[in-house]
């Protein structure tokens, strides 16, 4: 394997690495930079546990290669709350009941925030398929959806969309 | 939408309490939704070793021989493990509540039994060289007939799955199954206006918590191990373990208690025992997860459960006989499979006062992934049976099913199939308040009925 | 060629705590100097929510804030014994030790509080907000914090409580299994409305409408999450879920979740549930094991309303599609 340059955007920081050419994204957050936030439920895209932004845009960081992001930006749960100020997902999350064992919970928290980065006012419909491939095997799901739903009213400033 | 009632038990609640009853945060959710809330994988140690294991590709084969050579030839293999390393290979589970024999080795070396089965561990410096090299080990099998069907199992000429039970069932205490005996079930179905028997099936069931099984085990400087591990019991994996390894109890240490999803997966004590011995040798801290192919098919399930029930029911509603013959699929090896045979009977005949009742519960040893505990273990499999016999039976006389289950409910006083008098009953009022909840209509009679007192 | 609506039902009762018991758990309590509570045990929280409601079961014991209590658990070198988080068992189990390790300490936290405030013990009690106070004159009080420091600096006394719970462990008779299972049960009835697709035999869950006795919910948002769980897993166990689909043939098991099926977050039925306590009286604070049990009302249920829709019978699980297509052309035949 060889070892590669790569220079990508981390949160708002700047990432200089070496890597081997094979490492994925998911490995490389975890195994070297030591941010563990994002999960690794199966390695191999098909529970949504390790879901990162990348351009903002949701992706399985165990089916990236890390050497694709090079000059790209990716956003990960750690950037989420800005100096301990929760996000709303964050609060809606822990007042809705929505975790129980939490570690479905940062894919989750990230695959919903690209929903409503893009779509400030999502309906039950668009929110279940934001989430429809991240796997919670604790919740039953509905918690999680209604959490999404309340902390995406509470970002539009407490404003309910017609029902 | 979930709706506390206060109409029933009213006077048996203590009305004053301050902590509990009421709603509280969770405590570890802040952690849960920064992401800071540490499982044991969000552990990083320098210089740890990756554990592959290599596993059986058949139901069940004799081992001629194992070549490790080729493998530790692969860069970034370190050692391997087999059944020679283990002190104490042969084990079960359940030895610590005095189950027995030890029927289970912790790596294969003569037989394996069913696919997957692990025989060598290989140690690398990366999982890629760990994978390489497990691919590398060269197994040469002849394979045997196997037996998957557990009445086929029980029949005289069956394949023998396990050599330690010697017979392709767990005995109790001298019985070929774990048996209930109350009243005189021959005698009931004779008398019954309607008889009527039926089979159910199950097929076996993975766990799949997010989390898949692991450990990382880490050698400290005083001859101690730490063993970070998402177990659901710690002490039953500490137990076992030093009684594998013949290790003295103080050197081990579990360290755990915060887990993505168990639901019973994590009781077996599969990686711990190995990733400790991997240590010990190899004096690096090591990591043995489960894939999730191996979570999938390789680590304990539900079991299947095949159910006969023949009931014996008069016109006017009244069970009067229950005969079960419930067969648990343990595949392989015992781990929790008799407990959970026994607590199956225990369960029998459901909650309903039948004053004639008969419970052959068979733990049946099969070439297939060992089962073990799951959510509602020993319970989940026999509740559909009951359940859905409880609705042949009610169409069968042509009762509602609502009314046909509170008039055979169990009520404070009545004496259980394994003579134990029921107290705290609260069927009735469940059925009660269900229908109420799903507007189905029940009469008047039905509605006065309590678990309190014998309904009229 | 339609869609078909039914509704069936299903009634359970599920046991508490391991069966034939012999599973003790221990628990260890000490104040800090600052009038906090540690609860010292190894019980494994799988996130159900052990520690935050062997916080509170604590916190009422002694009569302080759920929030002074800190849960320290999970190291074998530090945590007494605890059988495990299975059966249903940790609620009751630790709770009852729990209980049981609050009290002594209590008991120290008021013999120090009397002697400070020179007045009996037995006239003291605890405000609920980190105070002490006599019965009845709530003017004459102490905080926790100050008899915690008392206790530490002054009296040289350790605020402290060990505690135990062992159901003793029942050996069933071999011939007639008589034997204890368990000392006290949950009970659980679900009523399960279904559509079944007779074209493609998939089967649509509407609603799931249940009742859950559970002893007493110690903290009922989190018995919320075990019933909505659950009932979501009873689903999945009923319709989807086996890794092998043509057992007792091993063939064609599933690896990863995309062969492995669960509903996802658009496959929710309507649920509606109903909670009614009967406290165990062996129970902490009257509590059963509710976990377990709330998968189990719904796999019947949810059986009984295909048969009510289409009038076949699946007695094997899971209800596949393949399974009620197969039944229907039976059926027909
Ligand atoms: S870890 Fe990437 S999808 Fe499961
Ligand atoms: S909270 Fe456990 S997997 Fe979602």
């Amino acid at each position: 394997m060889n070892r590669i340059p790569l220079r990508f955007h981390l949160n708002d920081a700047e990432i200089g690495e070496f890597i081997d050419s094979g490492t994925t994204l998911l490995s490389l957050l975890r195994d070297k930079l030591g941010l563990t936030a994002t999960k690794s439920g199966c390695n191999q895209g098909s529970c949504g546990a390790c879901t990162v932004l990348i351009n903002g845009a949701p992706q399985l960081s165990c089916l990236v290669l890390a050497a694709r992001c090079e000059g790209k930006s990716v956003a990960t749960l750690e950037g989420v709350s800005d100096n301990g100020t929760l996000h709303p997902l964050q609060r809606a999350f822990m007042d809705g009941f929505a975790a129980q064992c939490g570690f479905c919970t940062p894919g989750m928290i990230i695959a919903a925030k690209a929903l409503l980065d893009r779509n400030p006012d999502p309906d039950r419909g668009e929110v279940i398929d934001a989430i429809s491939g991240n796997i919670c095997r604790c919740t039953g799901y509905e918690p999680i959806i209604d959490a999404i739903l309340a902390a995406a009213a509470e970002m539009r400033g407490g404003k309910r969309k017609s029902a | 939408m979930l709706e506390y009632s206060s109409k029933y038990f009213a006077e048996e609640r203590n009305q004053s309490l301050h902590e509990v009853g009421v709603e509280r945060p969770r405590s570890d959710v802040q952690g849960h939704v920064t992401g800071r809330t540490q499982f044991y994988a969000d552990r990083n140690f320098p210089g740890l070793l990756h554990l592959k294991m290599v596993r059986s590709p058949h139901h069940h084969a004799r081992i001629k021989s194992i070549d490790v050579s080729k493998a530790l030839k692969v860069p970034g293999v370190v050692r391997v493990l087999t059944a020679a390393d283990i002190p104490s290979n042969i084990y079960t589970i359940l030895c610590l509540i005095q189950v027995e024999p030890n029927d289970e080795p912790v790596l294969a070396f003569d037989k394996v039994r069913y696919k997957g089965e692990q025989i060598v561990a290989v140690l690398a410096d990366s999982q890629r060289a760990a994978r390489e090299g497990a691919a590398r080990v060269k197994v040469v099998y002849e394979p045997l007939p196997a037996v998957f069907d557990v009445e086929e199992a029980l029949k005289p000429g069956a394949p023998l799955v396990n050599e330690y039970h010697g017979r392709n069932w767990f005995t109790y205490e001298g019985h070929h199954c774990r048996r209930v005996r109350h009243g005189d079930v021959e005698k009931a179905f004779a008398a019954a206006d309607h008889v009527i028997e039926e089979k159910y099936q199950s097929s076996p069931i993975e766990h799949a918590p997010t989390e898949t099984t692991g450990c990382i085990v880490v050698p400290d400087s005083n001859d101690r191990f730490t063993c970070y591990s998402n177990t659901q019991a710690l002490y039953f994996t500490l137990d076992n373990s030093a009684l594998i390894l013949k290790s003295p109890f103080h050197k081990l240490r579990l360290v755990g208690g915060t887990v993505g999803g168990g639901f019973g997966g994590k009781v077996d004590v599969i990686v711990e025992p190995i990733a400790f011995l991997a240590a010990m040798l190899a004096r690096r801290p090591v990591k043995y997860e489960f894939s999730r192919e191996e979570e999938m098919q390789v680590s304990s399930p539900r079991a299947a459960e095949r159910i006969y029930i023949k009931d014996g029911v008069m016109n006017d509603g009244r069970i009067i006989a229950r005969k079960v013959r419930l067969y648990v699929d343990a595949g392989a090896y015992s781990r929790h499979s008799p407990y959970g045979t026994t607590k199956a009977a225990a369960h029998m005949p459901g909650p309903y006062t039948i004053p004639n009742v008969w419970v052959d519960s068979h733990c049946v040893y099969t070439n297939r992934t060992p089962s073990s505990a799951m959510r509602g273990f020993g319970v989940t499999i026999g509740d559909f049976a009951l359940e859905v016999q409880m609705d042949k039976l009610a169409r069968l006389i042509g009762m509602d099913p609502m009314e046909f289950r509170i008039l055979n409910a169990y009520r404070d006083g009545d004496l259980k199939a394994h003579g134990k008098e029921t107290t705290g009953a609260a069927l009735v009022e469940c059925i009660q308040a269900a229908a109420q909840l799903a507007d189905w209509p029940i009469g008047e009679r039905y509605k006065a009925m309590s678990s309190q007192r014998k309904g009229a | 060629m339609a869609k078909q609506r039914g509704r069936g039902m299903a009634s359970v009762n599920y046991p508490t705590g391991m069966n034939l018991g012999g599973d003790p758990s221990q628990a260890l309590i000490h104040a800090t100097t600052t009038g906090s509570f540690v609860v010292t045990l190894s019980s494994v929280d799988l996130g159900q929510g052990l520690k935050t409601i062997m916080a509170q079961i604590c916190a009422e014991t002694l009569g302080i804030p759920t929030d002074n209590v800190i849960v320290d658990t999970a190291d074998t070198d530090t945590g007494p014994h605890c059988m495990g988080t299975f059966a249903s068992r940790g609620t009751h189990r630790i709770g009852n030790a729990i209980i049981m390790a609050a009290k002594e300490a209590r008991a120290v936290l008021l013999e120090v509080a009397a002697e400070e405030l020179e007045v009996n013990a037995a006239d003291l009690e605890t405000d609920g907000k980190g105070n002490i106070q006599i019965k009845g004159s709530p003017g004459k009080s102490i905080s926790v914090l100050e008899t915690a420091l008392a206790a530490h600096f002054k009296h040289g006394r350790t605020i402290s409580g060990r505690g135990i719970f062992l159901q003793p462990r029942s050996y069933p008779e071999p011939e007639t299994g008589r034997m204890t299972p368990a000392t006290c049960y949950a009970h659980a009835c679900t009523v399960a409305e279904v559509e079944v697709d007779t074209e493609t035999g998939e089967v649509a869950v509407l609603s799931l409408k249940s009742a859950y006795e559970v002893g007493r919910a110690l903290n009922p948002r989190m018995v919320e999450q075990q019933i909505v769980g659950g009932a979501w897993m009873g689903i999945s166990h009923a319709l989807y879920e086996t890794t092998e689909p043509y057992y007792p043939d091993r063939a064609h098991g599933p690896v990863d979740f995309n062969e492995y099926l669960m509903p996802g977050p658009g496959d929710l039925p309507k649920f509606e549930n109903v909670v009614i306590e009967r406290p165990a009286p062996d129970g902490p604070y009257g509590a059963k094991g509710v976990g377990e049990m709330t998968a189990n009302s719904p796999i019947p249920a949810i059986a009984n309303a295909i048969y009510d829709a289409v009038g076949v019978r699946i007695d094997s699980l899971p209800i596949t599609p393949e399974k009620v297509l197969r039944a229907l052309k039976a059926q027909a035949a």
